[in-house]
């Protein structure tokens, strides 16, 4: 299980496997080149994303660290500029897309991964610091085909519309569950205020994660 | 973002060592509030100095009685603590009060002590901020400072410090222990905070190349009839646009000592001690608390768009002294 090496490793990592995003980049580069062969120069870049898999991560610069990652039960070894938070080294380096930006300042929870069982927003902290952390995130949180209670309550109660908060909405309530200090639903809505949904799903999500939690005991 | 070294301590003698080698380095805990300024560029320091790892992580109770937290306990672990629900209810009620579940989980005891203003001046780095840069002018003062503070405040400053935690643990009479290269010290927290004066960049009496590693709690046995009132625009997840930590002593109905603390409305965590004179010895009622609201907010300088905050944090304070007292 271990995928162990100098160059950042991608999720899912076969190489023949296309995700939605890969196709999507390839598509729109693809596109780009046959229509504007003479912007040759400008689109240099563009033809080269075509010619290798766009999941193909640019080589590691200067000025990098080493961290290894534990991430969903898997190990992954990257060089990391300092700078790079833990939200955007899961989702770029790692492929691990799930967890969403929503305001990259810790003011919104759609960031929001369990770190040694605990709920917190990626994007304030820093991937080289998160070293021999055990990392979940919203992939990581089904057991192959069995979805984890909290994501079946979600869909159970319609407790999403457009989905981009919903990641960081899971992840916290399962940290909720676990800090096991919420009783009524006053309690859920109040320790669930670090997730933000713009779509207003809120009511649905209260009830979600009562269940997921009632059924817990 | 400025690019910067990273390190990862493990012992205290390696983090004052590495905080003096360098005068561009700082210490990162738990990240909530450096990180987000670092983003912003408000913050640029070369090294990052990771004390995580530093055996802070502890709350004991002190040979006194009292409780001596260690500088990198979790807001949220802290405010779970059973000796501080039972013993100090204010400091945990003030803790749940204050950000997100998410952040309280990653905020240390001695970040929230340092955090900074939210003053969005003062977090744009284009705009003229007298903490930023001293002498570049203060643009809160003739712009919209609806959050701004009204206790506390000077002419070259009137930004509002955001924490909760530290509005209780001045109500508490707290200690801050501090270590530097020159050795070690206590300052109380009343003491550890600067008035803006001339010179609002200087926030505390914390040197640069310091750490603090604990908090220590008085033994108070009275500070079981304790609250924290937290008055928002919003009912959760943002700051206080008034707040009040109250502790009540009580024999009987008469008030022997009472603690008032503001949050919200000054420059730093504000011990009422007008409002706590007005206080003493006297029977506990609603003319008695009115009475101490107002000279609570006595010498409250209004800005141009939070003249309510004076009356809202006076209300604010007689609430939390009614439900206070009647405390079971």
């Amino acid at each position: 299980m271990d995928q162990q090496g100098s160059s950042p490793k991608t999720n899912p990592p076969s190489p023949g496997a296309v995700s939605r995003r890969g196709l999507l980049t390839a598509a729109a580069f693809g596109a780009g080149v046959v229509v504007m062969p003479w912007l040759n120069g400008c689109t240099g870049t563009a033809r080269q994303q075509t010619e290798q898999s766009p999941q193909q991560p640019p080589p590691s610069p200067a000025g990098t660290e080493a961290v290894t990652l534990q991430v969903n039960g898997q190990s992954y070894a990257l060089r990391l500029d300092p700078r790079v938070t833990l939200l955007d080294a899961l989702r770029e380096d790692l492929g691990l897309t799930g967890t969403k930006k929503g305001c990259d300042h810790g003011q919104c929870g759609a960031c929001t991964i369990l770190v040694d069982g605990r709920r917190v927003n990626s994007c304030l902290m820093l991937a080289i610091s998160a070293g021999g952390k055990s990392i979940t995130t919203i992939e990581g949180l089904a057991s192959g085909d069995s979805l984890h209670p909290m994501q079946t309550a979600f869909i159970e109660h319609d407790a999403f519309q457009c989905g981009y908060c919903t990641p960081g909405q899971i992840c916290s309530a399962v940290g909720l569950t676990r800090e096991g200090h919420a009783a009524t639903d006053d309690d859920i809505r109040e320790q669930m205020a670090g997730n933000i949904c713009r779509c207003g799903a809120y009511p649905n999500i209260v009830s979600a994660v009562r269940q997921a939690m009632q059924n817990k005991a | 973002m400025q690019p910067f070294n990273y390190v990862a301590v493990t012992q205290q003698q390696q983090a004052v060592d590495a905080i003096s080698a360098n005068p561009a380095a700082a210490f990162l805990a738990g990240g909530t509030n450096l990180i987000d300024e670092m983003k912003l560029n408000l913050q640029t320091p070369r090294q990052l100095v990771d004390i995580n790892a530093l055996p802070m992580a502890n709350i004991e109770r002190s040979p006194d009685g009292g409780l001596r937290i260690g500088a990198m306990v979790r807001n949220s672990d802290l405010a779970w603590n059973d000796d501080v629900r039972q013993r100090y209810p204010l400091l945990s009620e003030a803790l749940l009060s204050g950000a997100s579940p998410q952040l309280r989980n990653m905020a240390s005891t001695g970040g929230n002590l340092l955090q900074h203003t939210r003053c969005y001046y003062f977090r744009d780095v284009s705009s003229p901020c007298n903490m930023r840069q001293p002498g570049s002018g203060c643009s809160a003062i003739d712009g919209y400072n609806r959050i701004h503070a009204v206790l506390g405040t000077s002419d070259k400053c009137i930004a509002t410090h955001p924490s909760d935690m530290c509005v209780a643990l001045v109500a508490l009479e707290a200690t801050i222990h501090i270590v530097g290269p020159h050795g070690e010290r206590d300052v109380p927290i009343n003491e550890f905070y600067v008035a803006y004066g001339d010179d609002p960049a200087k926030l505390n009496v914390l040197n640069r190349d310091e750490l603090i590693t604990y908090v220590a709690l008085p033994a108070m046995p009275w500070a079981k009839r304790s609250h924290y009132l937290k008055v928002r625009d919003r009912a959760s997840y943002e700051f206080a646009l008034a707040s009040a930590a109250v502790a009540l002593d009580l024999d009987g109905r008469t008030i022997r000592e009472a603690r008032i603390a503001l949050g919200g409305v000054a420059t730093k965590p504000w011990r009422a001690v007008e409002a706590e004179r007005r206080l003493a010895g006297q029977k506990a009622g609603d003319a008695l608390f009115q009475a101490a609201a107002d000279d609570a907010l006595q010498s409250a300088k209004p800005q141009k768009f939070n003249a309510f905050k004076i009356e809202l944090a006076k209300r604010t304070i007689f609430k939390a002294l009614q439900d206070t007292a009647a405390m079971g």
